[in-house]
């Protein structure tokens, strides 16, 4: 896509071997400006707290095996899946994509030296730490960590004695550093892009990245104040959402929720970027419908931004706020949809290779899938009043989350793992752990669709004994997927450490990345490059055959 | 899955069935054009891409196809709700109080039980306060679910032409022992619940009489 000189004769020491500061060794990666480090700072930091999730995941999966205690308390069990909200949903899913890659890729992508703010960008870092260690704290502490559920709805996160204080305040430090990444990210894009890099010739995980920063930046200080209240409410006792004091419990779930929902767009959209990003270059053609994705990035953050109140349908609303709510929640399908079908004929007529990356984005799609109708389900007013609160919304929320995001975080970790260590993984190893996970997953969630069907309410220690069927399948799914991805994971890491050499451009790729040194040198390219076609020009491929090479 | 009725029951399992059909029908769509490209187009037999920039027709088709689908679900959806937001003028007042983690119900005499004892056949009508936090009132067979509390009333109703026990469950999270706030609603026939409500009534020294007219 570019023309950049490249002379193969000589390797400068790439991000790894050299940093931004004079400092050697482990300072010169925790002052490191280079948004490279930074990413992979993120990365470990993010996998940290994704292993301790996992693991509370793993234990409230075990209790559930059986009907009454299997092997924790029902306290112990209301703690874990807090904290199990709380960590994936703050610390492992929402800085996933953006944090991590975006903050890697993004400015190569654009054919930039770095993002805009760099010391900003090492800033939001040290928030996500801050955040994350006080979030993890809280179990240590006398009182133990919250047992709310990752909402904290008032009345009972104001009642309880546990320590919700520092869960909120792990929030809040949280959304700060997501809204500084955001900015840094808008104002990137909007101001580092290489000569003739113009807005459609962006490669769509950028164009993902801009509408999610646009949420991030415009949704989180909502969330910021509304947990700040709720620590005003419980050390001073103002009144505002408890109704002993004259407050309005509803009011905080709006509050609450007119963040949180479009947070789960922060959390999909890069996702769908990244799917944008895989599949061209696995199919060796261009992506099919090009403006409609852009364009469904967009629409996807404003009308999502319009739905929040669809998580409360059984709260007693008025009759317009649910009709208005449930008909906009039916609009925000419609641009999931479009990518939906842009991707899959993206594969028709490609050349295609079913590498692991590939291969997680083709999970993607058919869980994303099964997360969006089963939306339609949770939209429509009628099934979501008995739907509702049940387990087939904790089914449908983690195959749009885990099946739709997580899965794009392994594919994104596969994708440009070369690049960002210079090393390969092997690809055997990676496609028969894909395989796990991905049936590990599906046995974990969708015992639940049906059992939230029949009634099985959500985040219950206990449950009747003919809900035990589908709990055991669920529960043995979790070991499953916990195979898989120790697996996956020691793949990885093998590779890191002792894998062949990467080539440049071990895919195939057209975006700007694949044309840097692997690894890339500090500020990226040796020479700005010059943009002159769009992001995804395979017509090579296509000329290369037809003049006979 | 289709075990027991309200009058509920019936058009939202209903709705579920159509929304399960369609969905069912273009993830298999989905899925098979998938997996059948990818092994049609695989770069061993397949050396040679064709740049394909999109097609605006079909962007146009499946934009409105599953908009109109949408829409209708939208609309069953709605009119589904509306029924529920419409009791009957006549449907029997019960007040249901809501707390950790019980649940407690009071007929119109000041009759007061811990399980829902109700007539077959006839609407019922449930005034759901709290006590302390947020619970929500969910009979799952009825397909009926309302979010409890402290502040407000909210209300629910149902009718059952099925005599049998069926459980209520505490289905908005309220702590330590959420998942054990279970109750049942007795739905009995008519003979049988004047007996029990003559009778209940006496042992309370409360009169059996039921204040909303029939």
């Amino acid at each position: 896509m570019a023309n950049v000189a490249m002379p193969a004769d000589r390797a400068e020491p790439n991000y790894l071997e050299v940093t931004t500061n004079s400092h050697k060794g482990i300072l010169g990666w925790l002052l490191s400006v280079d948004h490279k480090r930074i990413g992979l700072l993120y990365l470990y930091t993010m996998l940290a707290f994704f292993a301790v999730a996992v693991g509370f995941g793993f234990m409230i999966r075990l209790e559930l095996l059986t009907p009454g205690k299997t092997v924790i308390d029902a306290q112990t069990y209301n703690q874990f899946f807090t904290l199990h909200g709380i960590i994936m949903i703050f610390l492992f899913i929402i800085p996933g994509l953006p944090a991590v890659f975006g903050n890697f890729f993004l400015p190569i992508m654009l054919g930039a030296k770095d993002v805009i703010f760099p010391r900003l960008n090492l800033l939001s870092w040290y928030l996500f730490i801050i955040g994350g260690l006080i979030a993890v704290s809280a179990w240590l502490m006398p009182g133990g960590s919250a047992d709310t559920g990752w909402m904290f709805y008032v009345p009972y996160s104001l009642r309880t004695t546990t320590n919700v204080v520092p869960a909120l305040l792990a929030a809040f430090v949280l959304g700060f550093s997501s809204i500084l990444t955001g900015i840094n990210f808008i104002t990137t894009i909007h101001r580092m892009r290489a000569p003739g890099m113009t807005f459609f010739r962006m490669p769509l995980f950028v164009w993902s990245l801009y509408a999610t920063a646009w949420v991030q930046v415009l949704a989180t200080p909502i969330i910021g104040i509304t947990l700040a209240l709720v620590m005003i409410e419980r050390a001073l006792g103002v009144g505002i959402f408890d109704p002993s004091l004259g407050g309005d419990p509803v009011l905080y779930q709006h509050l609450f929720w007119i963040y949180s929902h479009p947070a789960v767009y922060i959390m999909i959209l890069p996702a769908m970027g990244l799917v944008s990003e895989v599949i061209p270059v696995f199919a060796r053609r261009t992506i099919f419908g090009y403006k409609f994705i852009a364009f469904s990035s967009l629409a996807i953050a404003l009308f999502g931004s319009l739905v929040w109140a669809h998580h409360m349908f059984t709260a007693g609303m008025s009759d317009t706020a649910m009709f208005v709510f449930s008909f906009l929640t039916f609009f925000v399908s419609i641009p999931s949809a479009i990518k939906v079908f842009n991707w899959v004929s993206t594969l028709y007529k490609g050349s295609i290779q079913a590498d692991p990356p590939l291969l997680y984005v083709l999970s993607f799609i058919f869980q994303f899938s099964i997360g969006g109708f089963t939306g339609l389900m949770l939209g429509a007013l009628s099934t979501n009043i008995h739907l509702q609160d049940t387990s087939f919304v904790v089914a449908h929320f983690h195959y749009v989350m885990f099946g739709g995001t997580g899965f794009g975080i392994f594919a994104a970790m596969h994708y440009w793992f070369p690049k960002m260590f210079g090393r390969m993984y092997n690809l055997k190893v990676a496609t028969a752990a894909w395989a796990v996970v991905t049936v590990g997953y599906n046995l974990l969630y969708f015992p639940l669709f049906i059992s939230g069907y029949l009634g099985m309410p959500r985040r219950y220690y206990d449950y009747l004994p003919e809900f035990q069927p589908y709990h055991m399948v669920s529960t043995v799914g979790s070991w499953i997927l916990i195979f898989g991805l120790i697996v996956m994971f020691w793949n990885l890491w093998r590779g890191m450490r002792s894998g062949p050499k990467a080539p440049m451009n071990p895919w195939g790729g057209v975006t700007l990345e694949w044309t840097t040194q692997t690894p890339p040198i500090v500020e990226n390219f040796r020479e700005v490059p010059t943009v002159t076609t769009g992001p995804y020009d395979y017509s090579r491929y296509e000329s290369a055959a037809k003049e006979g090479k | 899955m289709f075990t027991s009725s309200s009058s509920f029951t019936n058009s939202v399992d209903a709705l579920f069935t159509y929304i399960v059909v369609l969905s069912l029908i273009v993830l298999v769509g989905i899925t098979a054009a998938m997996v059948y490209f990818v092994v049609k187009y695989r770069r061993s037999k397949n050396p040679v891409p064709v740049n394909i920039e999109g097609n605006t027709t079909l962007e146009v088709l499946w934009t409105a196809i599953p908009l109109a689908l949408f829409m209708s679900m939208f609309y069953f959806g709605w009119t589904g709700y509306k029924e529920m937001r419409s009791a009957p003028a006549d449907a029997l007042p019960v007040n249901v109080t809501a707390r950790m983690w019980q649940w407690g119900f009071e007929y119109p005499n000041g009759l007061k039980t811990d399980t829902l004892y109700v007539p077959a056949g006839r609407a019922v009508k449930v005034l759901l306060r709290s006590q302390d936090v947020n619970h929500a009132f969910f009979i799952p067979a009825f397909r009926v679910k309302k979010d409890v509390y402290p502040n407000k009333v909210n209300d629910a109703w149902f009718v059952s032409d099925r005599v049998g026990r069926y459980d209520i469950a505490c289905a908005e999270y309220c702590g330590l022992n959420h998942s054990y706030m279970y109750s049942a609603v007795q739905v009995m026939d008519q003979s049988d619940f004047d007996a029990w409500f003559s009778s209940a009534s006496a042992k309370a020294g409360v009169p059996a009489v039921l204040a909303a007219a029939k």
